[in-house]
């Protein structure tokens, strides 16, 4: 029997004991943002002039970005490159990244000291600033990915808009407008399917320039010029590790059978790029010969040990071996470590290696730090949840029928 | 074909390049709108002799007083205590003097503040423009366009911009200001004016640095051959003499080339007119073209 995949959305009950845990954990630090937007940063964190970042611009923003790349990896692969067998993937990643990139936003806020005037750099523009350039990639992104979603949304909707109450008069115009809308979107989409991958490559890659011009507070082993092509070449290598551990731990909670040989099909990616990856990070370390700092015990030189050896050797070597791409489990875990590496990696880069030459404490993210950090992970996982029950993004296999092909340049 | 015909297509595609051609042509305007760094020969600068200060640390009561900041009485600045710890200059205080023991001599007082960069990181860092050069030298900061993202922090290679890290709405990024203010209105700077010592000379940085060249070449013995700022990061507007290295008073090792250098040159790089992201767009339309070419023959 031939079988296609739709997207459909899920069907199971949305409370299961574990979501309960999930949405206290979130309600905890839902509850903590309260006291840094009524008492300041200084209240529950533990940043201070020596420290001006934290992990909520480490991990909620730089780490939030890369991990949110899949997006952008899998919609070249579906998209531009048209190779059709991953367009089951497209729907998935696109709404990872789309909340991914709103609690990115979300993170920035939260860590401005004048977060309500957020929107300031679309009107002070400075060009030389590595982190203007960031900024507006990002809310260019965003916008984009919230248009890329929007046709899941129209057409929802269309055919049954009904607005209640004194609204109901409304429901056929909006109605209209949907359609109108979806029309459009329909024929402009690979515009913004392209400017969704150039932005992306490029506040991708500028991430990485933001801590040049922190110079010598920089620990040399990750201080180096080529750091905007290692950001870049990280996030698109951690891409579809992000889209394997989605769909693997989806189809465990919704109960479906995991797709492994498609998945495997997208590890056997992953190799080269970690290969590539790899291949520029010991090529950099051995031009600047900074390896010297590794025959040192630091934290420094461990922390990067760590992220080189269990970040991408090691899921190097497995992504390469035929039994792991063909294994649920081998590519989960493989996945898992370019995941863990790549967070590492920020982590590092903006936390680890940054030492002022003030030191007078050292930085270890307070309580209410990590509960924010944690509490909007947890709601990036109910909203995922809450959007897949109510949309149709996760494909299921159905027996051959006609399958709306999700955008017309492909329809022949 | 599909439901775009090809025509479209291309003249979508097209489209899109001038509008992307349009932007570039706006770049310029762009450029002008980062802020200013004005590298007026006639800047100015303060030259500080650490040989002649005597800690006495009225710099720090003058300076909290220009700025409307609680200074509390004079007689209190006597207190010696201060110096058992290497204080930094901070939301409260824009200027401290710290005491540092050095091998076989006295213990040398040195005051410490913005430095007033002629490459500013933290003017190339900000993200919406906030912190600009001034003609006179002064790097200050813009209350009006700040976000308080605390890159100007994390830029400053001599970590002196604070933050107000307990207030909610509002919070400041504090640092000397050179007193633009009071300079602007032809007075000197608190600072220099209270010194009792003359430590502080405040002038146009070049005559300064001629004054400095000159105590070095007649007093060898007084002090060593570097006037710290001169060429340090590209040059800054304070510049301070001593009798030891500075390394003896945990001034940051840092190179000649500017600080925001290679930052800037990697961004304008990637950014050269808005021609490679063009390229890279032109270059991914051209793919998804023929791409989708090979997928509707294939399905036929
Ligand atoms: S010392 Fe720091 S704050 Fe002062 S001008 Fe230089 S970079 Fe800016
Ligand atoms: S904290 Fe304010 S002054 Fe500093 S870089 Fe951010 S916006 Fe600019
Ligand atoms: S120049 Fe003005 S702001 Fe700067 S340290 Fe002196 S008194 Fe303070």
């Amino acid at each position: 029997m031939e079988h296609s995949f739709v997207p459909s959305q899920m069907t199971k009950k949305y409370f299961t004991p574990w979501v309960t845990v999930i949405f206290i954990i979130a309600l905890i630090g839902l509850a903590i943002l309260m006291l840094r937007l009524v008492f300041g940063l200084g209240f529950i964190t533990n940043l201070d002039n020596q420290h001006p970042w934290g992990i909520w611009i480490a991990i909620d923003v730089a780490a939030g970005v890369a991990l949110a790349a899949g997006g952008f990896t899998t919609a070249a692969l579906g998209h531009i490159m048209h190779k059709d067998k991953y367009e089951v993937l497209v729907r998935p990643a696109l709404l990872t990244a789309m909340l991914g990139y709103t609690f990115v936003a979300l993170g920035v806020c939260v860590d401005l000291g004048r977060y309500y005037s957020v929107w300031h750099p679309l009107i002070y523009w400075n060009g030389n600033s590595v982190l203007f350039e960031v900024g507006i990639c990002v809310m260019f992104y965003l916008t984009v990915l919230y248009i890329e979603f929007l046709p899941i949304v129209a057409k929802k909707f269309i055919g049954n808009v009904n607005l209640p109450g004194i609204l109901s008069g409304l429901s056929k115009p909006v109605d209209k407008f949907l359609r109108i809308l979806y029309k459009a979107l329909d024929k402009t989409m690979f515009i913004f399917i392209i400017m969704g991958v150039v932005l992306s490559c490029l506040h991708q890659s500028s991430l990485g320039t933001l801590m040049v011009i922190a110079g010598p507070k920089m620990h040399p082993l990750w201080q180096t010029p080529v750091l905007p092509l290692l950001f870049l070449i990280s996030a698109i290598a951690v891409g579809f590790p992000m889209v394997i551990m989605e769909s693997t731990i989806a189809s465990k909670s919704f109960g479906l059978k995991p797709e492994t040989d498609l998945l495997g099909d997208l590890g056997k990616m992953v190799g080269p790029l970690l290969g590539v990856y790899l291949a520029f990070k010991v090529g950099d370390m051995f031009i600047r010969e900074t390896f010297v700092y590794l025959t040192e015990l630091t934290t420094e030189s461990v922390m990067f040990s760590i992220e080189l050896i269990f970040g991408v050797v090691v899921p190097l070597r497995m992504f390469l071996t035929k039994s792991v791409l063909k294994s649920p489990t081998g590519l989960f875990i493989a996945s898992m470590l370019v995941i863990f590496g790549v967070l590492l990696n920020r982590i590092n880069n903006f936390l680890v290696a940054y030492t002022p030459p003030y030191e007078k404490v050292t930085y270890f993210p307070s309580f209410g730090e990590i509960a924010v950090t944690v509490g909007f992970i947890c709601l990036e996982i109910l909203l995922y949840r809450l959007f897949v029950t109510y949309f149709p993004v996760i494909s299921v296999p159905v027996e051959k029928s006609l399958q709306d092909s999700k955008y017309s340049l492909k329809r022949a | 074909m599909g439901s775009i015909k090809r025509r479209d297509f291309i003249k979508t595609v097209t489209a899109v390049g001038c509008t992307a051609a349009g932007l570039s042509a706006v770049t310029p305007k762009k450029l002008n709108a980062t802020p200013e760094n004005i590298l007026s020969k006639d800047r100015y600068g303060v030259l500080v002799d650490t040989t002649v200060c005597i800690g006495c640390r009225r710099c720090e009561w003058a300076c909290k007083k220009a700025h409307g900041i609680e200074a509390g009485s004079i007689d209190d600045y006597d207190d010696k205590s201060v110096f058992q710890e290497e204080r930094r200059p901070a939301h409260d205080s824009y200027t401290v003097v710290n005491s540092y023991d050095v091998p076989n001599a006295e213990p040398v007082t040195v005051k410490v503040q913005c430095m007033h960069c002629d490459q500013p990181a933290c003017v190339s860092a900000c993200i919406v423009g906030a912190f600009s050069k001034k003609e006179n030298g002064a790097v200050i900061w813009d209350e009006s366009k700040c976000i308080g993202c605390r890159y100007c922090l994390v830029a400053c290679p001599f970590q002196v911009p604070t933050f107000d890290y307990h207030k909610a709405i509002e919070p400041e990024i504090r640092k000397c200001d050179f007193c633009y203010e009071r300079t602007s209105k032809g007075q000197l700077p608190a600072c220099v004016e209270i010194c009792p010592v003359e430590a502080l000379t405040y002038g146009k940085r070049s005559d300064l640095l001629q004054i400095a060249h000159d105590r070095i070449h007649r007093n060898p013995d007084r002090y060593i051959d570097h006037i710290l700022g001169e060429t340090e990061v590209g040059g800054t507007s304070w510049m301070y003499l001593s009798k030891t290295e500075f390394s003896n008073y945990n001034f940051p090792k840092l190179g000649n080339s500017p600080a925001p250098g290679v930052s800037e040159s990697i961004q304008h790089g990637i950014f050269a007119y808005f021609v490679p992201p063009i390229a890279l767009y032109a270059l991914l339309g051209g793919i998804m073209y023929l791409t989708k070419e090979k997928s509707t023959e294939e399905e036929k």
